[in-house]
C-alpha cells in the first residue's frame, strides 16, 4: 500500500508563504510527476512528504493513517535526493545495508536484499567500491538501490536526473519508468523538465508558486490545459500565444497554437521572416519572426527553409486554446 | 613550466629562499648537533674537548629521563583527548542555531589569543590556588577541603591549562568541517532510520575525521615542546613530577650552564619528534588521503 494524501498542507518559512493551502491525493502505485518551474516549491512540497519539513498547516496522511507528525523513518518512505547523498566513507553495499542495519536486520537478510538490489540495478560489478570511484549514474543507481532494500510504502525523487549527461538522462528515465512497471509502488518524481513529466508520468501535478495550477495524465494536461500557465508550460516547443485582433476572431482575450499545430506553406494566414531554423532530421524547429512577434513552428524533417527565407503559415483552428484575461481556458 | 628553460630559471628564482630557508635550519642543527659532542660547560671555563656520546649517556642515564619521557607523552596524549573529543562536542554545539551565536562563537576562540604564560599564570593564581582561587572558593561553598592542584596534581593541571588553550583551535577547525558537511547526507540518514547517536558516528564522525587529524598532528608538534606554562606554574615540580623533555633540556643546559647536555637533550627531542610524528602519519596519515 502506498496511498497518500494532502489535506490542506501548507508551509511558511518565517513571513514567507512557499506553500499556500494544498489538497492532493496519490493512488496506490501511482507514478506522480511534480513539474514547475525552478523556486515554485516542488523540493519543499516533497520535503513535507518525506518529514523532512514541519508543516505550518494541514494533514499528511500515509495509507490512511496521520502521519503529520511522524518522523521521517517512521513514514516508510524512501527518498532519492538530487545530489544522490551517498555515505561517501561507506562502500556501495554498506551504504545500501545501512537502513537495513539502522532497522536491526539480521546480516544474513541484509546481504539476500542487498544482492538483490545489486542485481535489479545491475551494480554487481562496482559494489565494492566507494561512492567517490562511480560515474554519475552510477552513484545514481546505488541510491536507487539503498531506497529499494528499505521495501518503502512510496518512493520519493527530487531531481534525480539533473546531474547526469543527455544520453544517460534518457537512460535512467527509461530505467526508473521501468522500476515502476517492476515494483508497482508509488513514486512520486520531482523535475522542473516538462519532456521528464510527460514521458514518466501517470499523473502531473503542475505547480506554480506553490499553488497547485492542475493536475491530469500527461495527454489531459496536452490537450487541456487548465489555463495559460499549464498551456505555456507543458509541450515543447512551447505554445504560442496571441492577443488582441487575432484573439478576437475565437472569441477570446488571448489564444494559443502549438507549434505542431501550424503548418507551412507558399501561402496561409499569417506572413513572416524566419531567424532560426533548427534541423533535427525527425523535426524542423523554426523560429518566424511575424506581426504578432516570435512564432515557433514544427516542421517536417525535410523542410528546406533557412534563416532569411518568407514563410506562410497556417495554423489548425480547430485545435486553438482560448483564454479570458484572467488567464483562464474558455 | 613547461619548457627546460623556464623550469631552470624558476628553479633559480626560488633557489634564495630555499638556501636561507635551509640555512636556517641547517645551522642551528647543526651547531646542536656538535655542541652535544663536546664537554662544554659555562662554568668550567677552558677547554672544550670532544668526548663523543658522554653527554649522551649522562642524559639517559639522568633519573629525570624516564620519567620526563613518560610525562611529556601522558601531556600529548592527555592534551590530545580533551581536545579532540571536547572539540567535537563545542563544534556540534557551535553548529545548532542559537541567538547570539556570532558572539559566542568569538568568545569560544578568544583563549588562543591568550599568551600561554598569560594564561597559565591565570590558570595559577587565580583558578587553581588553594588560598584565593575560584576553585578553592567552590570547594569552600560546599565545606569540602581546598584541593591544591598544582602540588597534587601538578601534570593533571598543566594537561588542563594546555588543553583549555588548545581547546578553541581544535574546536575552530572541527566546527568547519562539520558545517561542510553535506546536509543531504544527513537528512538521507534521517529517512534510513538513523537516529541521532547513529547518525552521529556513522556520518558525522567518518566527515570529520580528516579534520581531527589535521588536528592531532598539529597539536603534537606544538605539545611536544610544551614549555612555559610549566615554568610560570610547577616549575617542573613537585619534584620531577610536571617535568616534560623541554623542560628537562632547559634544566640542565641553563639551569647548570651545561651547553653540551643541554644539545644532547635537546637533539634527543628532536628524535623522539620524529619518532611519534612517523608513529602518527602511520597510525592516522592515511586519513588524509582522498
Ligand atoms: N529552508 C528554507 N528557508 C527559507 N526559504 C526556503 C527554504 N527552503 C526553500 N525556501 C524557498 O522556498 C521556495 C521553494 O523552494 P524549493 O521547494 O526548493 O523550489 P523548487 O524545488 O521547486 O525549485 C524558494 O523560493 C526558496 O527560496
Ligand atoms: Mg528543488
Amino acid at each position: 500500500m502506498g496511498q497518500i494524501e494532502l489535506k490542506g498542507v501548507a508551509k511558511r518559512f518565517g513571513d514567507a508563504e512557499v506553500i499556500p493551502p494544498l489538497d492532493l491525493k496519490i493512488e496506490d502505485g501511482e507514478f506522480v510527476v511534480f513539474v514547475g518551474p525552478s523556486g515554485c516549491g516542488k523540493s519543499t512540497l516533497l520535503r513535507l512528504i518525506a518529514g523532512l519539513e514541519d508543516v505550518s498547516g494541514g494533514k499528511i496522511e500515509i495509507d490512511g493513517r496521520d502521519a503529520t507528525a511522524e518522523r521521517p523513518a517512521q513514514r516508510g518512505l524512501a527518498m532519492v535526493f538530487q545530489s544522490y547523498a551517498l555515505y561517501p566513507h561507506m562502500s556501495v553495499r554498506k551504504n545500501i545495508a545501512f537502513p537495513l542495519k539502522m532497522a536491526k536486520v539480521p546480516q544474513a537478510e541484509i546481504d539476500a536484499k542487498v544482492n538483490n538490489a545489486a542485481e535489479i540495478l545491475n551494480l554487481a560489478s562496482y559494489i565494492d567500491r566507494r561512492p567517490g570511484q562511480l560515474s554519475g549514474g552510477q552513484r545514481q543507481r546505488v541510491a536507487i538501490g539503498r531506497a529499494i532494500v528499505r521495501n518503502p510504502q512510496a518512493f520519493l525523487f527530487d531531481e534525480p536526473l539533473s546531474n547526469l549527461d543527455a544520453a544517460l538522462r534518457v537512460n535512467m528515465r527509461l530505467e526508473i519508468t521501468e522500476l515502476h512497471n517492476t515494483l508497482k509502488t508509488t513514486m512520486i518524481y520531482v523535475t522542473h523538465d516538462q519532456v521528464e513529466a510527460m514521458t514518466m508520468a501517470d499523473k502531473i501535478v503542475v505547480l506554480q508558486a506553490g499553488k497547485i495550477e492542475q493536475v491530469g495524465s500527461p495527454l489531459d494536461l496536452y490537450n487541456h490545459p487548465k489555463n495559460r500557465f499549464v498551456a505555456g508550460f507543458i509541450g515543447s516547443p512551447k505554445m504560442n500565444f496571441m492577443t488582441g485582433a487575432e484573439a478576437a476572431k475565437h472569441d477570446a482575450h488571448e489564444i494559443g497554437f502549438r507549434p505542431e499545430h501550424i503548418a507551412v506553406g507558399e501561402t496561409g494566414d499569417w506572413k513572416g521572416k524566419v531567424t532560426v531554423s533548427e534541423h533535427l532530421g525527425s523535426d524542423t524547429f523554426l523560429h518566424v519572426d511575424t506581426e504578432f512577434g516570435i512564432i515557433n513552428v514544427r516542421a517536417n524533417g525535410n523542410v528546406d527553409v533557412h534563416h532569411g527565407d518568407t514563410i506562410w503559415m497556417t495554423p489548425d483552428r480547430s485545435k486553438v486554446h482560448r483564454f479570458d484575461a484572467a488567464g483562464n481556458t474558455l | 613550466m613547461a619548457t627546460q628553460a623556464s623550469r631552470a630559471a624558476g628553479r633559480l628564482m626560488i633557489s634564495p629562499a630555499v638556501i636561507l630557508l635551509l640555512m636556517w635550519m641547517i645551522v642551528p642543527l647543526g651547531m646542536t648537533i656538535y655542541f652535544s659532542f663536546l664537554r662544554y660547560n659555562l662554568l668550567i671555563p677552558g677547554e672544550n674537548p670532544f668526548v663523543g656520546l658522554e653527554n649522551y649517556s649522562y642524559f639517559f642515564t639522568d633519573p629525570n629521563f624516564w620519567p620526563s619521557l613518560v610525562n611529556t607523552l601522558f601531556l600529548v596524549g592527555g592534551v590530545l583527548l580533551i581536545t579532540t573529543v571536547g572539540g567535537v562536542l563545542l563544534a556540534l554545539l557551535l553548529d545548532q542555531p542559537m541567538w547570539g551565536q556570532g558572539i559566542v562563537r568569538i568568545l569560544v576562540i578568544a583563549p588562543f589569543f591568550v599568551m600561554p604564560t598569560v594564561s597559565a599564570l591565570v590558570w595559577k593564581n587565580m583558578f587553581m590556588n588553594p588560598v584565593n582561587g575560584v576553585f578553592a572558593w567552590i570547594a569552600n561553598v560546599f565545606g569540602l577541603p581546598a584541593f591544591d592542584f598544582l602540588a597534587h596534581a601538578p601534570l593533571l593541571s598543566i594537561i588542563l591549562i594546555v588543553s583549555w588553550q588548545w581547546l578553541p583551535f581544535a574546536t575552530l577547525i572541527l566546527l568547519t568541517a562539520l558545517q561542510s558537511l553535506d546536509s543531504e547526507q544527513l537528512e538521507a540518514s534521517e529517512m534510513d532510520g538513523a537516529g541521532p547517536l547513529a547518525r552521529f558516528f556513522y556520518i558525522m564522525v567518518p566527515h570529520l575525521s580528516r579534520a581531527a587529524t589535521v588536528v592531532i598532528l598539529i597539536q603534537t608538534i606544538f605539545l611536544l615542546s610544551v614549555f612555559a606554562e610549566i615554568l610560570v606554574t610547577t616549575n617542573g615540580g613537585p619534584g620531577n613530577a610536571s617535568t616534560n623533555l623541554t623542560y628537562l633540556v632547559y634544566s640542565q643546559s641553563l639551569l647548570q650552564y651545561d651547553v653540551g647536555l643541554g644539545s644532547a637533550g635537546g637533539i634527543v627531542a628532536v628524535i623522539l619528534a620524529n619518532i611519534v610524528a612517523i608513529f602518527l602519519m602511520r597510525m592516522i596519515g592515511k586519513n588524509l588521503e582522498t
